[in-house]
């Protein structure tokens, strides 16, 4: 009771959070709060469980994002124009998917009861098979590394690709700056 | 009472909704494109919270194997959002970059302005 308590009382300061972000037009003040935003859900997914995600979540989400945004932030501008369009329509298809939304989760099964169909399958063979078929008692580990090892490799390559990307655009950036420095 | 379990059982995804919706909401509505980029970065959150919630058994403990524990809770779900959290800083990071040459290009990062200096849209 009292875990879903904690969740619970969590779960209402994400989404006060959320607002901040929302209303908010100074960049500054948006990147620090979507960084407490990740430190809280890196929070409710220690109640939930989750410590290997809490982890990477409060290094990769809290700390790496937050850098680089502040970086972009430093090289741009820190404070938001005023919308010139009306919010009206955006807010509308926001609220109508919400509610569809909404609608759809009231079939599936209650918060945190064993009985439901995801504890059937192929997570229950990982928690029973894992320390005799690869010798880790930590599942996240070994599903990861071992059984679906394909899956990080994927990864992998995206992060790889994404370096790359981010590589060649500042590189053609600061050749085009080196010759404008030539010529004037 | 009875509507007081079904707001104890399904809080968690009405959350992940909420949270959904704001993120999008903020990506269609807003023309900075950092603050689009901060909104994207929420929406996808929200993704981690709708899939680590099935996951908990109330009472159970996280699946590390040890002899004092019967009831752990569903290891697949850590495992698809430890991909999506790493896969997610990848992209933003692509993003922004994009925005820092968009600034060098244009002089800035406003999506009206964008329109107003490029004539073809």
């Amino acid at each position: 009771m009292i875990e879903a308590l904690i969740n619970m009382v969590l779960l209402t300061l994400l989404a006060a959070i959320m607002i901040g972000v929302v209303r908010l037009r100074n960049l500054f003040a948006v990147v620090i709060l979507s960084s407490a935003y990740s430190f809280i859900i890196a929070t409710v997914l220690i109640v939930l469980d989750a410590v290997d995600v809490a982890m990477t979540e409060a290094a990769v989400g809290a700390g790496i994002s937050t850098v680089l945004m502040l970086a972009v932030l430093f090289l741009t501008k820190t404070e938001e124009q005023k919308p010139k369009h009306s919010p009206a329509l955006p807010l509308f298809v926001a609220t109508v998917t919400g509610i569809a939304l909404i609608y759809g989760t009231l079939d599936l099964p209650a918060f945190g009861v064993p009985d439901q169909p995801i504890h059937t399958h192929v997570g229950a063979y990982y928690l029973e098979k894992s320390v005799e078929e690869t010798g880790i008692p930590n599942v996240v580990s070994s599903v990861l590394a071992s059984y679906r090892g394909f899956d990080t490799l994927g990864e992998t390559t995206v992060v790889f690709t994404a370096g790359i990307g981010v590589l060649l655009l500042l590189r053609r950036n600061r050749r085009r700056n080196g010759k404008n420095g030539e010529t004037s | 009472m009875d509507f007081l379990q079904t707001v104890v059982s399904h809080y968690n995804q009405w959350i992940a909704v909420f949270l959904m919706v704001s993120g999008l909401y903020i990506v269609v509505a807003r023309g900075n494109m950092v603050k689009k980029l901060v909104g994207l970065n929420l929406f996808q959150t929200s993704v981690y919270l709708l899939y680590i919630s099935p996951g908990k058994i109330l009472g159970g403990t996280p699946p590390i194997l040890a002899a004092e524990f019967a009831v752990y809770s569903n290891p697949l779900p850590h495992v698809l959002i430890l991909t999506a959290i790493v896969v997610g800083v990848a992209t933003l990071s692509l993003g922004l970059g994009l925005v820092v040459r968009i600034n060098e290009a244009f002089g800035t990062i406003e999506e009206e302005e964008l329109f107003a200096r490029d004539p073809e849209a």
